[in-house]
C-alpha cells in the first residue's frame, strides 16, 4: 500500500509542480518507488519540469476511461531508478477527472509503489479538491507572502473537512513547505519570517526552501533541482524529504549567506 | 527574547503588519468554516430587523457561534443616535 501524498497550496505559481518533481524524484533517490501524478488537467507543466514532455503518449485521463492501461501510461524516469510519471492530459474538459476514476487509479497505483505524489491544480475548487481527496499526507506549499498564507489556510480547512480521512473521521498529516524564502528580505522587515507563517497556520514545518536561481536553471533543463545536489534549493528539498522520512535535519538557508570565495570554501558545512 | 530583538520588534516593519493583518483575517476565516450554512442568512435577516430602527451597516453585525454550536453571541455596533 502507498502513501498518498498531495502538494497543494490554494493559490497559483507557489511552487506546487516544482516542489513535486522535487519531492518525488527525492523519495526515489532515497531508494523508495514513487510515482508522480499530475492532476493539474488543462495545464500539465509536471513534464515538461521532469524533462519527459517528448515522451508523453498517453495520460490519467485515458486510463481513467479506459482508453489506455495503467503500464501504457506510466513514463519510467530515466535518470533516476524508482521513478515514474503519470501525466495530466490537456483536454479543456474540467470534468474529464471524476472521483471512481481517480480512485480506482490511485488503488491500482496503491500496489505498484511506496508512495505516490499528486500535484495539484491552484484553487480550492474541484480539480483541487479531487487531487486532496484520496491522500493520506498533505504537503502545503506556501511563499511567505499574504495571500499564499491565507489561501494555504482556506486550502487546508479544504483537507480538514473534505478530504477521504476527514470524512472517516481521521486526519490528513499536514506539513508546511515554505519556498521562495528571502532571509534578505525578512532580515529588513519586508518578508513574513518562516516563524510567522508557521505561527499563523500552526502546522509542522516540513522545510524552507530559499529563492533560488537554481529553480529557473533546473526547469530550463527539464531537471528537477534535487538532482543539481549543489545547490541551496535542491539540498533544502533534499532536507525536508529527510525528515519527511522521519530524521532530524537542522534547517538551513535562513540566515542571509555571506557571498565571496571565503565563505563559500569555509563558511558552509555539509 | 534578547535585547535586540525587543527593539527590532518595535518597529513596525511592513512584515509586521502583514502578520498582523493575515492574523485577524485567518482567525475569522477559520470561525467562519466552522459555522453552520444558515449563519449568513441569519445575520442578513438580523441586520434588516435592526436596520427598521437604527441606521447600521453589515460591519456593525457580527454573529458568532461557539465551537460547539451551544452559545450564539450578538454583537451589534450602534450608532450614536437612532433613525429619525
Ligand atoms: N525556490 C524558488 N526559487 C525561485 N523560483 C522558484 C522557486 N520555486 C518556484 N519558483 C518559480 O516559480 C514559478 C512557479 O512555480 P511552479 O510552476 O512550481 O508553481 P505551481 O504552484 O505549480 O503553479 P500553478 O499553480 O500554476 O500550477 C516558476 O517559474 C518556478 O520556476
Ligand atoms: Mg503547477
Amino acid at each position: 500500500m502507498a502513501e498518498i501524498i498531495v502538494v497543494t497550496s490554494g493559490k497559483g505559481g507557489v511552487g506546487k509542480t516544482t516542489s513535486s518533481a522535487a519531492i518525488g524524484t527525492g523519495l526515489a533517490l532515497r531508494g523508495h518507488k514513487t510515482v508522480l501524478v499530475d492532476f493539474d488537467v488543462g495545464l500539465r507543466n509536471l513534464d515538461l519540469i521532469m524533462g519527459c514532455e517528448r515522451r508523453v503518449v498517453f495520460d490519467l485521463v485515458n486510463v481513467i476511461n479506459n482508453e489506455a492501461t495503467l503500464n501504457q501510461a506510466l513514463i519510467r524516469d530515466k535518470r533516476t531508478e524508482g521513478l515514474y510519471i503519470l501525466p495530466a492530459s490537456q483536454t479543456r474538459d474540467k470534468d474529464a477527472l471524476n472521483h471512481e476514476g481517480v480512485e480506482r487509479v490511485l488503488n491500482e497505483l496503491s500496489e505498484m509503489f511506496d508512495y505516490i505524489v499528486c500535484d495539484s491544480p491552484a484553487g480550492i475548487e474541484k480539480g483541487a479538491q479531487l487531487a486532496l481527496y484520496f491522500a493520506d499526507t498533505a504537503i502545503v506549499v506556501t511563499n511567505p507572502e499574504v495571500s499564499s498564507v491565507r489561501d494555504s489556510d482556506r486550502i487546508l480547512g479544504v483537507l480538514q473537512s473534505k478530504s477521504r480521512k476527514a470524512e472517516n473521521g481521521e486526519q490528513v498529516k499536514e506539513h508546511l513547505l515554505l519556498t521562495r524564502y528571502n532571509p534578505a528580505r525578512v532580515q529588513a522587515g519586508e518578508m513574513l519570517s518562516v516563524e510567522d507563517v508557521q505561527e499563523i497556520l500552526a502546522i509542522p514545518l516540513l522545510g524552507v526552501v530559499p529563492e533560488s536561481e537554481a529553480v529557473l536553471k533546473a526547469s530550463n533543463q527539464g531537471q528537477p533541482v534535487v538532482l543539481d545536489s549543489e545547490s541551496d534549493a535542491g539540498q533544502a528539498y533534499m532536507d525536508a524529504i529527510g525528515r519527511f522520512l522521519g530524521e532530524e535535519r537542522e534547517h538551513r538557508f535562513l540566515e542571509v549567506q555571506r557571498k565571496g570565495l571565503f565563505s563559500r570554501v569555509f563558511g558552509r558545512k555539509g | 527574547m534578547g535585547i535586540l530583538s525587543y527593539f527590532r520588534s518595535k518597529k513596525q516593519t511592513s512584515a509586521n503588519v502583514a502578520k498582523e493583518r493575515l492574523q485577524v483575517l485567518v482567525a475569522y476565516e477559520r470561525n467562519q468554516r466552522n459555522q453552520p450554512d444558515y449563519l449568513p442568512q441569519m445575520q442578513q435577516e438580523i441586520l434588516a430587523v435592526i436596520s427598521r430602527y437604527v441606521d447600521i451597516d453589515v460591519d456593525d453585525v457580527q454573529v458568532n457561534l461557539d465551537e460547539n454550536c451551544s452559545i450564539l453571541e450578538l454583537n451589534v455596533t450602534l450608532p450614536e443616535h437612532a433613525k429619525d
